[in-house]
């Protein structure tokens, strides 16, 4: 029975896709986390220009869909203008490009988390650790920053599902992520139903365990006000 | 300017702010140089490649304005039917029967489990397969289907943030002239409850604008991405000119409605004859994930 059932199942390689999206989402969080960190310091840093260009930034990739992102990585970036990213063959071409669009897009919104985490820390915070006397590296290291990770974890774990999720825009360009695949086995198997409930489970296992995971760390490590 | 990160600078912090404003300037200059020279390179700044967006209305009327048009419609189509479904999902999550929060829940974290290509891609064969939706009208309908599904889904939350963040007192006085549920949540706590959530609604309709254009790149749907697409075959390879385009009128689009909703939350929270609940428009991002319950001011029912 069992085997009846999944045989269309053959000849695909549903882990390696599922893999894929994995290798997607992780190298595009490490980079979007970097960079994203960067634009958030942008923004908080007291100098007018850098906040300038880190609002601008934020407010115009944010309202730019990612699929119109990804797709000008390889139609403009790529085939254009010829940045390959040090790849020779079009699938790494294609898988860094994809992760290049991911990374500006998402950091776009991990800037807005670590932002929103810094204001939840009051003022008073700070202003009570000048108060008694601590220097500003102090007041930072000692105070804000550690109240401000703490209020970051739900936020930024929310970013992370998000890009789980939208990882799926890479099959624009043939990455060949899971989206790609389904596209595929729907368009040669019969089995409409149960190919779609496969790839749904297979999102499940990835977004669910992240969100009650990170939220459970988010309850756990957040500062009561 | 007030920041807890740090004092109100005095004259060294002054001198090292313009020093890191100049550093800071010749790093953007030497970029946006790059970027020019590269895009020179590559005969992209070529007034021919940029003029039929100025000078040709037969580019906007016969590629982009469609394809707006068609995004509108798909957005906006997406939003009024995934309202109604997200706003009964997200009562039957606050019923006072199990069952019905089981399977409301359920079917609310399923979908916003799920990416929602995946949903759009499974709609677009669905529609082939066991419908007689015209060709040309499936991918309208798959994308349409796909939004509806995971918004409607996000609404749902959206809706029970709403009702969750009005006062306990509403739902006391009403009960304490003795309304039914039914009326209870008819009269008392649906109509205040879109007024709170409105800047949210708002701001998930950036989200679903910019989701079309999935369907744009992977169903043949002709939004305004996949619309403006061929021009470059028909004006000499403007790709970056005409992606500039696409991306510029996105911006505008979503940035106006941006700019709306935090007017609203502003407004609606200086409010005095509304209950000063309200849903923000960054709520969204934490009510989009699966897992993540929200539950203000520590009550888990407007009933208890």
């Amino acid at each position: 029975m069992r085997e009846i059932v999944f045989d269309f199942l053959e000849g695909y390689d549903l882990l390696g896709a599922f893999w894929v999206t994995v290798q997607l989402t992780v190298y595009s969080a490490v980079g979007s986390l970097i960079w994203g960190t960067l634009l958030a310091a942008m923004r908080a840093s007291p100098v007018p220009l850098m906040r300038g260009f880190g609002a601008g930034y934020v407010n115009v990739v944010r309202n730019i869909p990612l699929t119109v992102i990804i797709v000008f990585t390889s139609l403009g970036l790529f085939q254009t203008l010829g940045v390959s990213l040090g790849a020779d063959d079009f699938k790494t071409i294609n898988f860094r490009l994809a992760v290049l669009g991911m990374i500006a897009y998402t950091s776009a919104f991990v800037c807005e988390a670590l932002r929103s985490g810094i204001n939840t820390v009051p003022v008073g915070q700070s202003e009570a650790a000048r108060a008694i006397g601590l220097s500003f590296p102090q007041v930072l290291s000692l105070i804000v920053l550690p109240q401000a990770f703490r209020s970051v974890v739900g936020p930024l774990a929310n970013v992370l599902i998000a890009l789980t999720k939208n990882t799926t825009v890479a099959a624009a360009i043939g990455v060949a992520e899971a989206a790609t695949l389904m596209r595929e086995m729907i368009e040669n198997e019969a089995q409409l139903i149960l190919i779609s409930a496969i790839f749904a489970l297979g999102f499940i296992c990835l977004t669910l365990p992240t969100g009650l995971l990170l939220g459970w760390v988010s309850k756990k490590v957040a500062v009561r006000r | 300017m007030t920041s807890v990160l740090y004092d109100v600078p005095g004259p060294r912090a002054k001198r090292r702010n313009v020093l890191f404003t100049v550093v800071f300037l010749v790093a953007l200059a030497a970029l946006v140089w790059w970027v020019v020279r590269s895009l020179a390179d590559k005969k992209q700044l070529e007034w021919t490649k940029w003029e039929p967006f100025f000078t040709d209305s037969r580019a906007w009327t016969t590629y982009i304005l469609p394809g707006l048009e068609n995004t509108l419609i798909g957005a906006a189509l997406a939003m009024v039917i995934a309202l109604p479904l997200g706003a009964l999902f997200g009562i039957a999550r606050l019923s006072d029967h199990w069952w019905v929060r089981g399977v409301a829940g359920t079917v609310v974290e399923f979908f916003r489990a799920i990416p929602v290509l995946i949903l759009m891609l499974f709609a677009n064969a669905a529609y082939a397969e066991f419908t007689d939706v015209s060709p040309e009208n499936r991918p309208l309908y798959a994308v349409v289907t796909g939004l509806v599904l995971y918004n409607a889904s996000v609404l749902a939350e959206v809706v029970r943030a709403g009702i969750l963040s009005l006062p306990a007192g509403q739902t006391d006085a009403s009960k304490a002239i003795g309304m039914r549920k039914g009326q209870m949540m008819r009269y008392v706590l649906l109509p205040q409850s879109v007024t709170a959530m409105l800047p949210a609604l708002v701001s998930q309709l950036v989200v679903i604008v910019k989701d079309t254009a999935l369907g744009g790149a992977l169903l043949g749907f002709a939004e305004l991405l996949a619309s403006v697409r061929p021009m470059s075959a028909n004006y000499g390879a403007n790709t970056i000119a005409s992606f500039t385009v696409v991306a510029v009128i996105f911006v505008l689009l979503n940035f106006a409605l941006t700019t709306f909703a935090s007017w609203l939350e502003g407004r609606l929270r200086r409010g005095k004859k509304s209950t000063g609940a309200v849903v923000g428009a960054d709520a969204v991002a934490e009510l989009a994930t699966p897992g993540e319950h929200v539950a203000p001011h520590g009550r888990d029912t407007p009933r208890s």
